[in-house]
């Protein structure tokens, strides 16, 4: 920042600081004496620069600004991007799940709830977009819920909603894969502790009227064109694999997010297996003991 | 540019100060509701999905 003009210790305004001082009354001088060594440069600096360093001088001084103008904007970026959205974002996911309004499940003892591992009541189709499950996912908290919406759409779905079901996968409790996919940090990062997931730990899907429960089975990192993970069987594969001929394989869950962290260079990913899944109205899963189940309904 | 900026902004130092935090205030209010959503979707490396 130069200012090169301006008022001087002895008044002159629009006269360069650098210009030569005119003589002048005694008291005046006196003062120019005293503010002199205060204030100013030593005499030989006092010689005017040519006009041309002064022009270079200036626009080195505006580039300068610019470049830390820059340089801040960028890191108000990052402030946004990994701070910003997640306050956006949990607010409207925590909002989403309690607009759903579902019956809450009655408060039974455990035993009452009617466990099946047969096919499961057919779920209606969703539309792409449509949010029609809550997960939950008791080793990422007491009180973790996010909604899980149908389609993987980054903007649409996992900026907004949180969750995604990949559409081409099978419906929960069905016969194949049912994968889904989370951000790992920003927008609210569902799947931000996905690396915390260990064998046997549960994963619990919430339809309106349905409990699917879920246990880890193996997680591993792959890059995204690996899309054998979401196989009806998974696998590590290119490209996705076809339901077997007989019928068989297992009720599989998938679950991905980026890797490394900040880095969306490979992905996360994690498989399970159906255990068991229930009517929601015969109880809560003891996989959900000690978590919050009430999805923002108070009463029930 | 900043000092050309305090010089026009009217008032007695204080009152520039105000103006300033509104000023800096509003610009990250912009940035933080339209510019940086806007912008955030082009940039590489926000793909969360496999496929």
């Amino acid at each position: 920042m130069t200012a090169s003009t301006g008022t001087g210790p002895a008044g002159r305004r629009g006269v360069p600081a650098w210009a030569p001082v005119p003589a002048a009354a005694p008291s005046l001088r006196a003062d120019r004496r005293r503010a002199d060594h205060a204030v100013r440069a030593p005499r030989a600096a006092r010689r005017p620069p040519s006009r041309g360093l002064d022009a270079v001088l200036r626009v080195v001084g505006v580039v300068g600004e610019v470049m830390i103008t820059v340089g801040v904007v960028v890191l108000l970026f990052l402030a946004w991007q990994l701070w910003w959205t997640d306050v956006v974002a949990d607010r409207a996911q925590a909002a989403i799940v309690s607009e759903l309004q579902w019956q809450a499940p009655p408060d039974v003892a455990v035993p009452a709830l009617q466990k099946h591992t047969d096919d499961p009541p057919a779920e209606p189709v969703p539309a792409l977009g449509e949010v029609w499950a809550t997960l939950y996912v008791p080793r990422f908290g007491d009180h973790y819920v996010r909604p899980v919406a149908e389609g993987v759409d980054k903007e649409t779905i996992l900026d907004k909603v949180g969750v995604g079901h990949y559409p081409q996968t099978s419906m929960p409790g069905q016969i194949g894969n049912f994968a889904v996919a989370g951000h790992r940090t920003t927008f609210g990062k569902p799947f931000t502790h996905i690396e915390r997931l260990r064998k046997g730990d549960a994963v619990v899907l919430r339809t309106e009227t349905t409990w699917y429960v879920y246990k880890v089975t193996e997680h591993l990192i792959v890059y995204p064109d690996q899309v054998g993970v979401l196989s009806p069987v998974p696998d590590e594969g290119t490209t996705v694999s076809p339901a077997p001929e007989d019928g068989a394989g297992g009720r599989y869950l998938t679950m991905t997010s980026c890797h490394p962290r900040y880095w969306a260079l490979q992905r996360y990913v994690v498989h399970g297996e159906l255990e068991y899944w229930a009517p929601v109205s015969s109880g809560v899963p003891a996989e959900l003991d000690g978590v919050d189940v009430s999805q923002g309904k108070k009463g029930s | 540019m900043y000092a050309a900026l305090w010089r026009v902004l009217p008032g007695p130092t204080w009152l520039k100060t105000v103006e300033l935090v509104v000023l800096v205030g509003v610009v990250v209010a912009v940035l933080f509701t339209w510019v940086f959503p806007a912008i955030e979707p082009h940039l590489p490396g926000t793909d969360q999905t496999v496929g």
